[in-house]
């Protein structure tokens, strides 16, 4: 689904990702893990399309289609989700009608009428309720006044709703209590399908616990310098990164 | 003829054309009020409150000063301009004349009519006497300018313990009868002790001729007395306005103003509030959205004379393309208003590099045990919030229209009547050029 070659990115002119390769699979979980500033996020934000990085070689090929020149909102059109851990302060436009125009503008692009209000409403309480967030929640500002943990809560909740190709989740575990952890960590497990796929990326094992990775990759100076199964997270829980450099 | 030398001398001759049943106090307001204007002239760049709008551009026309009234508008005509999902009542003037068959005034339990009447019948001489003119700024040259010729306009009297039912509706239409028409309507509302009464004011130009309107609007706010005043300023890009607003309260009383500027060439509001008593609120909100090369500037005063009042003042502004903004806030705390809180602030968005707003906080403070802040933010949109719903899959366009009605949600939020709160809204959506799937 995802093939990722040899991807060099810059911001500013300095160069943050060196030579990344990565193939994800329809039906895959993979977790990205390295220390600060290894460039776990900016590989998120880089195949999501965030104009701020300027890729100086290689590709990110989603379904055999080159996203190189896409901007972010075609990305999202594709099926490239992503779960920001800093999700932006949207005050005057509440959560319903945030998500209901992500919808209709996606299916637009995608050629498809409207989804009529009803079936919207439908969607949006199924979706809450599989998220466990209150109806009262909904009518909310965006993000605005929310905690940690209603914030990140609500990045599923419009994963759910958008129902993603590739879900990008960047530190969706910071600022989670335990509960949280498992309410979020449950909702993805119920998105999950053998048609998407789902990359993690994480700086520590504990959510790993929760969402189990088919793959774990360790990211460091702007490379991936190993690859194995879940077992893998389990030994940089205990060995720290020190080892791979 | 320049347009000052035109009207000093037009001056007489409207004088003397059937006003003669008029008052003689009237009279003496406007022969005082043309000397004044006679002496001082259309301001210019020079002096300090107009270094940022000049009206020189405006000032060359050969502007009409008694139009003649276009007789064949009908209601389909301006019923666009009306809000017509709300019960309310309306005073309609065509080309500064007014239309009673199109308009909606009372007797009953207030006194919503018309200027021109009141200055004529005996029974109004003791309101008249008593408040016209008496708080317009005779520093304010356009504003004696107006009184040299007041004539017509709205005439609001609410008496005390009254809540007026319905909004009031003020809507000035030019119809183009003439190339270039001067319009100077003249509205005095008197507001009873313990009365409520809602008002939006609107200058609407049927055509695509130059109008320029200078109009001056006095509103007393008598004791606990609450008067909520909209400003709607969507006018075609021949238009020009000055309006000019003198608001005095008494104590308990709450006054608020919101101004929504997306139209018109040049519109410069002057909004005046003196404090005449304790315990008085005072809110002041605007909002300016413009492109092109519309130009708006704000300047407001609030005289805090008293002790225990608040003034609140929210002005946001966006700018696109050659626009400019200016906004002047003066607050000025006198020594005998201890304990006054006043707050200001003013938030601009410039769009394109080519826009410009200059933002003027003016903190005259002489009280020592007041709470007084300003904020003035000038920025860009946030790309990192652009990204973000770009993301989810909102295009950029529909993202940035989505941020910048996020930004003037909070004026948007105060206003108080549901269908004008939906007017604005789709007003700001239109100026935007957005299709959004709801309103805020």
């Amino acid at each position: 689904m995802l093939k990722i070659n040899n991807l060099h990115a810059n911001i500013n002119g300095k160069e943050i990702l060196r030579g990344i390769n990565l193939e994800i699979k329809a039906g895959e979980v993979h977790a990205i893990m390295g220390p600060n500033g290894s460039g776990k996020s900016t590989l998120a934000s880089v195949i999501a399309g965030k104009e701020d990085f300027e890729v100086t070689e290689g590709s990110v090929v989603l379904n055999g289609e080159d996203l190189s020149d896409f901007a972010p909102e075609v990305r999202a059109h594709k099926g490239v989700f992503l779960s920001f851990q800093y999700p932006i302060e949207i005050p005057g436009v509440t959560v319903t009608n945030f998500i209901k125009t992500a919808i209709n503008e996606t299916r637009k692009a995608q050629g498809m009428a409207e989804l009529p209000a009803k079936e919207m409403l439908q969607l949006i309480r199924e979706k809450a309720d599989l998220l466990e967030i209150d109806r009262k929640f909904l009518s909310r500002s965006l993000n605005e006044g929310f905690s940690g943990g209603e914030k990140k809560r609500n990045e599923i909740f419009q994963m759910a709703m958008l129902e993603p190709q590739l879900a990008i989740l960047d530190e969706t575990d910071s600022g989670l209590d335990i509960d949280a952890l498992k309410v979020v960590a449950n909702g993805v497990n119920k998105l999950k399908s053998e048609d998407n796929a789902i990359l993690l990326i994480t700086h520590y094992q504990r959510l790993l616990d929760y969402i189990v990775p088919d793959f774990v990759h360790v990211l460091y100076n702007g490379k991936i310098v190993k690859s194995g199964g879940k077992e893998l997270a389990y030994e940089l829980e205990e060995k720290g990164y020190d080892w791979l450099k | 003829m320049e347009l000052k030398e035109k009207l000093v001398s037009s001056f007489l001759a409207f004088e003397n054309k059937g006003n003669i049943d008029l008052d003689s106090t009237v009279h003496a307001l406007r022969l005082k009020a043309i000397q004044n204007f006679e002496k001082v002239g259309f301001p210019t760049k020079r002096d300090e409150e107009w270094k940022y709008t000049s009206l020189n551009p405006l000032l060359k026309l050969d502007f009409s000063l008694f139009p003649n009234a276009e007789k064949s508008v009908g209601f389909k005509n301006i019923e666009a301009y009306l809000i017509n999902d709300i019960e309310s009542y309306t005073l309609i003037f065509i080309d500064g004349v007014f239309s009673s068959f199109m308009s909606e005034t009372t007797h009953e339990d207030c006194d919503v009519c018309v200027l021109s009447s009141a200055l004529a019948r005996p029974k109004y001489k003791m309101i008249i006497d008593n408040y016209l003119n008496t708080i317009a700024n005779k520093n304010n040259s356009l504003s004696e300018l107006n009184t040299a010729f007041v004539k017509e306009g709205a005439f609001i009297n609410i008496p005390k313990n009254t809540i007026v039912p319905k909004p009031i509706q003020i809507i000035n239409f030019s119809t183009g009868s003439e190339k270039e028409v001067l319009l100077q309507p003249r509205n005095l509302i008197v507001v009873g002790e313990n009365s409520h009464v809602q008002i939006i004011e609107r200058h609407q130009n049927l055509s695509k001729n130059t109008t320029l309107t200078n109009s001056v609007t006095e509103i007393f706010v008598h004791k606990r007395a609450i008067v909520d005043y909209y400003k709607i300023q969507n006018d075609t890009d021949e238009s020009s306005l000055i309006d000019s607003t003198f608001i005095s309260q008494k104590q308990q009383s709450v006054a608020s103003v919101s101004t929504f500027s997306f139209g018109g060439k040049i519109t410069r509001n002057n909004l005046e509030f003196y404090h005449e008593g304790e315990n008085i609120t005072s809110n002041l909100n605007g909002i300016s959205i413009l492109n092109d090369k519309q130009h708006v500037d704000n300047h407001t005063l609030v005289d805090h004379k008293s002790p225990n009042c608040e003034s609140h003042e929210l002005y946001k502004g966006i700018y696109a393309d050659k626009s400019v903004g200016v906004f002047n806030g003066k607050v000025i705390v006198r020594q005998a208003a201890q304990k006054t809180n006043a707050f200001q602030q003013n938030n601009s968005i410039l769009i394109d590099d080519g826009a410009t707003i200059n933002s003027k906080p003016q903190l005259e403070i002489f009280a020592d045990d007041v709470k007084c802040s300003h904020g003035c933010t000038i920025g860009q949109l946030d790309e990192s919030a652009l990204f973000y719903m770009q993301s989810r899959g909102i295009p950029k366009k529909e993202a940035k229209a989505l941020l910048l009605y996020a930004f003037a949600n909070d004026v948007v939020e105060k206003i108080k009547i549901p269908q004008l709160k939906s007017l604005i809204s789709k007003l700001i959506a239109k100026k935007l050029n957005v299709q959004l799937g709801f309103e805020l």
